[in-house]
């Protein structure tokens, strides 16, 4: 039997928790967990507090199994999983500021998101009022002969989503990197809380405004498998055609971005054309250029016209001729290369013990991608490979994006051959009981997840966003040692992590 | 590599035609104006971006602004890296709790005349993030608003649009005075 399901079976199992199994354990079972994950046998998809329990959601990879342990009335706190396994770190922390739980023997008790600023104290939790001015935050020490601090951010030179970084560093070599986040936090999820489906579809469109059709969907994913609605085809192939087009149109204006930052200024005004392209597309096609709004919670708001599907056709024609030239020059241009190769380099043992999404976690050897494995429609009928490198560095991430470019292309050739017909929405059943559902949906930077409990009335009782780059944003750091400064912001750009989705 | 230069040589330029001034932005730019006595600038804008708590959706577009459709440089507008080096701040999001102080902080920065445009529905009163108890709700809970750009996120020609009537307005200004 599977680690997974092993523990599921401790448990006393939740109903109508869909599609995945949710149990309630007990502390022994929840810390076994915990040891699991450190063994690296189960990978942690998500940590997250409500007034009173914590949930923890659980892939055993091999087995393509997901589930969710939960640990009910941790009054008095519940032992900390980031005691063992690093990654539920920041996880922790947040639940802390946000639901007001305390994970025992944390090994860092500094507060994540709250800054001391908002007008009250966890906002999810039993709440409490805001404690007078913020409290300094005391960033770790790095000690030794000749080493100087460079403190960057919340406002950046650029136009950039605001987060700081202090840099450690020996002249000009980083020799630590702290993140510290939270500058967006915009309480999205208290904002959930007692919300209607169509409002919740469209605060989780602006969670991140890169992944606002990844987001959509994730959410009404989650929603429609705890209500048990079956959307019709038409729209499931829509939304999917609308997920390839935000990856594309996100990949193309990184990877030209990345070349930018490399001082290669050529690569971004030939990509930026492209990336424009594809979004004055969507714009024609489906009235947003990013999308939002798109997609509800029942199936999506517009359909693909005659002439829609056209214009989508010769976009896809449009770039297949003119990428060929720019991963050509990508590849030939040695000062480029310069840059690239053997930069900002991730371990895979990092990465897998992390459960590294999208292509971070593929340019160094993780290859899950959550349309891969858990294969929900339409991507169960169509064909798509999922390209994994091994070096980790800023020049293979460049290059699993180049790759997907490709993958997308011909995702987006499949879909608008095989478009279903019929209509695109459906009305959303009265449920007369609490429900809860799940979802996790690949965005263009990683698997977006979404946790959500529905009131008897079919309202929003507890929604949870999880952004890839939860687990991302720490490999920044440990992806930048050893790198000069000057390389910083081509490793960044690399990871491209999210800050609003993060902050949420 | 040099194909491609030659192409670029070779290929009509790809921008598009000059939005007008739009009447929504016009009107607020009005009252804008008649708030204070501005000084002739010249026909350049120097943009300082501040994200106070955006999706990063508005961002997005800023982004596009630059890109060889739009070319903002043309209509002498440039995003400059420090709001030392600026006319105009364009700052965007419901303005967190956490990023007030910062934002704060980034205008005091900027030297006068300056001119704050708030950006996207979120800029004007929070948007859909409005009631957070970790959001301000809006730009002008912090810094002095002169001209709102709606849109969630506004398109790049919208946010032209814009700027371009905060631009024409200075100048009128400045001949008059
Ligand atoms: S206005 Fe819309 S696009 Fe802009 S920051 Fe707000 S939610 Fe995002």
């Amino acid at each position: 039997m599977s680690a997974l399901s092993h523990l599921i079976e401790k448990g006393a199992s939740a109903q109508h928790h869909a599609p995945w199994p949710r149990a309630v354990v007990d502390p022994a079972a929840w810390t076994s967990a915990a040891l699991e994950l450190a063994e690296g046998r189960l990978t942690l998809l998500g940590l997250w507090g409500e007034a009173r329990a914590v949930h923890m959601a659980l892939l055993d990879e091999p087995a393509s199994s997901i589930a969710v342990i939960s640990l009910e009335e941790p009054a008095d706190g519940y032992p900390s999983v980031a005691r063992h396994h690093p990654p539920a770190l920041r996880l922790e922390r947040a639940v802390r500021d946000l639901a007001g739980l305390e994970p025992r023997d944390l090994p860092d008790i500094r507060p994540w998101l709250d800054h001391g600023r908002w007008e009250l104290r966890h906002p999810l939790g039993e709440r409490a009022a805001t404690l007078t001015g913020p409290d300094p935050y005391t960033f770790l020490r790095a000690e030794g002969d000749g080493l100087h601090q460079i403190p960057v951010g919340p406002v950046h030179a650029g136009i950039i989503e605001p987060g700081h970084f202090r840099f450690t560093a020996n002249g000009e070599t980083v020799v630590r990197l702290e993140e510290r986040l939270g500058y967006v936090h915009k309480g999205i999820e208290a904002l959930m809380a007692g919300a209607d489906l169509i409002r919740g579809v469209q605060l989780a469109g602006r969670t991140s405004g890169d992944s606002t059709v990844a987001y959509a969907y994730a959410f009404v994913q989650a929603a429609e498998a705890a209500i048990g609605l079956a959307v019709p085809p038409r729209a499931v192939w829509l939304r999917a055609l609308m997920a390839e087009l935000e990856r594309l149109a996100n990949h193309l204006g990184d990877i030209g971005a990345i070349c930018n930052d490399a001082a290669f200024p050529l690569m971004l005004a030939h990509c930026g054309v492209l990336r424009e392209r594809v979004l004055q597309t969507a714009n024609n096609v489906f009235g947003h250029r990013l999308m939002r709004d798109r997609i509800l919670p029942g199936g999506v708001a517009v359909d693909l016209s005659e002439d829609g599907r056209a214009s989508l056709k010769a976009l896809l024609a449009e770039i297949h001729r003119r990428l060929p030239a720019l991963v050509e020059l990508y590849d030939n241009t040695a000062s480029l290369q310069d840059r690239t190769v053997g930069t900002g380099r991730l371990r895979g043992e990092l990465a897998r013990q992390y459960g590294a999404g999208g292509y971070v976690g593929r340019a160094s050897g993780r290859g899950f991608d959550a349309r891969g494995i858990l294969r929900y429609p339409p991507y169960d009928q169509l064909s798509f490979e999922v390209p994994v490198l091994n070096e980790g560095d800023v020049n293979a991430r460049v290059w699993i994006r180049i790759r997907e470019v490709d993958q997308s292309l011909s995702l987006l050739g499949q879909i608008l051959d095989r478009l279903p017909d019929g209509s695109i929405m459906r009305d959303i059943p009265v449920i007369n009981e609490g429900r809860e559902g799940m979802a996790l949906v690949e965005g263009f930077r990683g698997d977006v997840l979404v946790w959500l409990r529905l009131t008897q009335e079919g309202g929003i009782e507890r929604c949870h966003l999880r952004d890839p780059s939860w687990f991302q944003w720490p490999l920044l750091e440990a992806a930048v040692e050893g790198n000069i400064v000057a390389d910083f912001p081509l490793c960044n750009k690399s990871f491209n992590c999210s800050y609003s989705g993060h902050d949420l | 590599m040099r194909k491609l230069l030659f192409e670029s040589l070779i290929r009509p330029p790809l921008t598009e035609p000059r939005p007008p001034v739009s009447d929504a932005a016009m009107t607020e730019l009005a009252a804008a104006v008649e708030r204070s006595a501005r000084r002739r600038l010249g026909r350049s804008l120097s943009i300082r971006a501040v994200d106070a708590g955006s999706c990063n959706g508005c961002e997005l577009e800023m982004h596009a602004l630059s890109n060889a459709f739009y070319d903002i440089e043309r209509f002498g507008f440039r995003f400059v890296a420090s709001p030392r080096h600026a006319d105009v701040l364009l700052v965007t999001g419901p303005v967190t709790s956490n990023m007030a102080q910062a934002l704060e902080r980034t205008y005091n920065a900027a030297p006068d005349p300056k001119w704050v445009v708030a950006l996207g529905d979120c800029g004007r009163d929070g948007g859909c993030f409005a009631g957070s108890y970790a959001v301000l709700g809006g730009v002008s809970k912090v810094v002095p608003v002169d001209l709102h750009i709606p849109g969630c996120p506004p398109s790049p020609t919208d946010i032209l649009k814009g700027l371009l009537g905060l631009l024409e307005n200075v100048n009128e200004k400045g001949r008059v005075s």
